[in-house]
């Protein structure tokens, strides 16, 4: 009985704390800056293009095999407006497949890709699978429109 | 010899099947208890229903990229198990870790093993019948350790942040403020679980000489981690042939005494205790410098040889037993689990018992599917 008495107290107690819950779909928690949200590309505003090259190190490093690349030469290093001699012509990445393990993002030469620390990163229901296959339109996007500030590992 | 009104009376055992999507299973464990009455006179597990091939994949990736299917193996210990693989693939390779790595991954280890075990707390007390409230107290508690987590390695489940020769990046720079505050709330926290549960009588009445196991019995099936320390036997690895840098540091390990379930819970939660010792004596010996030796290759290469890692992981020993060939890829990588030895033991202790006995029996063991079936 002691006991019993003992744990109701516990409860009792804790009913005076303040409550550690987020109304989640409401509220969002914060999030640190290394997230390790769904990988995105990453956009060189001051030639206007993607950084990607189309080297394919992430698709042989990757260990779920979700990455292909395709690379074309670049149009803009012909004109001279570029010093990027190739460039990435399709980019697909099957986001259904991706386990956010990173080592796309590590193994890049070029920092092109990044792991998406938003929220945006996070939340992927869709109601088709073929949906969650991005292609370089997509992937790039946000990184276009500047709402991504990509942590680099020291 | 039966009347004839009695053989009338006679029942027919039945079989009740338990699993495999059932919250008391932990996971996709099936097991088929058959009763007479009330009391259980057989058990048949059948487990493999989470098998994913983990050994296989492992073999057609290098060793970098083998690392992260560690953490899907043994999902609530993710730190323990890639700390055993990268031990392994160190120990083949001849790497030399860099102190501070080594003391950040023992830190992280130590506090892993703390949320492994509040999971076994709430787990637990949801399968005695303490709906709820127990499991809150844990998740609430185990939530504090998880943000380090998230902050340091990038995620919150799967971290994949050890590698072989030390770990992928620094911490963050509130790393050390951040830990010492949560080894005093994890103090705080685990007397509250130990409040509400430890000397409740109606826990102890559902604990007590329930699933007990002799000590000699606990060897010859092969047990180990909190089930064999609570049949009294004081076999930790991290004390009989220290990894990493586990001689450094001053900790107990606690023993039970009946081998019972109730035995099985306090090691536990003692054990955690000494875990937040460990971790702030480590805090306070980590030094500054590189976390990856300076020498590191870029894609690693390991020479043809055979070794066998294993370290005292939440549930018990976990090995890895790991073939190369030369190249960048493992030969053959095999996982030594043990929830899955742990599991051999379930009929030894559950017949005879009531089948409301046998669902909290099978949450003392602590099991993860993702480790059994691999």
């Amino acid at each position: 009985m002691l006991g019993v008495l003992r744990s109701l107290t516990e409860t009792l107690r804790t009913m005076a704390r303040k409550p550690v819950t987020i109304q989640y779909p409401t509220v969002h928690r914060e999030l640190s800056e290394r997230e390790r949200g769904y990988p995105l590309l990453l956009w060189d505003s001051e030639t206007g293009e993607p950084f990607c090259v189309g080297c394919h190190a992430c698709e042989r490093a990757c260990p779920t095999e979700c990455i292909s690349v395709i690379m074309k030469d670049n149009p803009l290093a012909a004109e001279g407006k570029s010093k990027r001699r190739k460039i990435v012509d399709q980019f697909l990445l099957d986001y259904g497949r991706c386990i956010r393990c990173r080592i796309c993002v590590e193994t890049c030469n070029f920092s092109a890709i990044a792991m998406n620390n938003t929220w945006d990163g996070q939340e992927m229901s869709r109601y088709d699978r073929g949906e969650l296959v991005m292609d370089l339109e997509q992937l790039l996007a946000k990184s276009k429109a500047g709402e991504i500030t990509p942590w680099v590992a020291p | 010899m039966l009347t004839d009104q009695e053989r009338e009376l006679e029942t027919l055992d039945i079989h009740v099947n338990v699993g495999p999507q059932h919250p008391a299973t932990h996971g996709v464990f099936r097991m088929v208890l058959t009763v007479s009455g009330e009391k259980v006179v057989d058990v048949v597990p059948h487990i493999g229903y989470m098998h994913r091939g983990a050994e296989k994949l492992s073999e057609g990736m290098d060793y970098r990229q083998a690392l992260i299917y560690q953490d899907r193996t043994e999902y609530l210990a993710q730190f323990n198990a890639e700390l055993c693989y990268c031990l392994a693939v160190e120990k083949l390779a001849g790497l030399e870790v860099p102190e501070r790595a080594e003391y950040i991954r023992v830190i992280l280890t130590e506090l892993n093993r703390i949320t492994s075990h509040y999971m076994f707390v709430g787990a637990f007390a949801t399968d005695i019948g303490v709906y709820g409230t127990a499991f809150t107290y844990a998740f609430r508690e185990r939530e504090y350790i998880q943000e380090i987590f998230d902050a340091v390695s990038g995620d919150r489940m799967m971290y994949g942040y050890f590698r072989p020769g030390g770990v992928v990046w620094d911490v963050t720079d509130d790393f050390k403020d951040r830990v010492r505050w949560v080894c005093g709330q994890t103090r705080v926290g685990i007397d509250d679980i130990d409040r509400l549960l430890t000397k409740n009588e109606i826990f102890l009445t559902r604990c007590l000489d329930i699933g007990v196991i002799s000590k000699e019995d606990a060897i010859d099936y092969g047990l180990s981690g909190p089930m064999l320390r609570a049949c009294g036997l004081p076999f930790d690895l991290r004390r009989a042939e220290p990894y990493s840098i586990y001689d450094r540091f001053q900790f107990d390990i606690p023993t039970g005494t009946r081998g019972d379930v109730y035995d099985r819970y306090l090691v536990r939660m003692e054990e955690m205790r000494q875990s937040v010792r460990i971790v702030e004596q480590a805090l306070e010996e980590m030094p500054d410098g590189p976390i990856m030796p300076e020498k590191a290759p870029r894609r690693l290469r390991l020479p043809p040889g055979e070794v066998y890692m294993r370290t005292e992981n939440p549930r018990g020993e976990y090995g890895i037993y790991l073939v190369s060939k030369g190249g960048e890829k493992p030969y053959r990588l095999k996982i030594r689990s043990s929830c899955l030895s742990n599991l051999t033991a379930l009929k030894q202790m559950v017949v005879g018992h009531y089948v409301a006995d046998a669902v909290v029996i099978l949450g003392s063991v602590d099991i993860v599917l993702g480790e059994v079936d691999r």
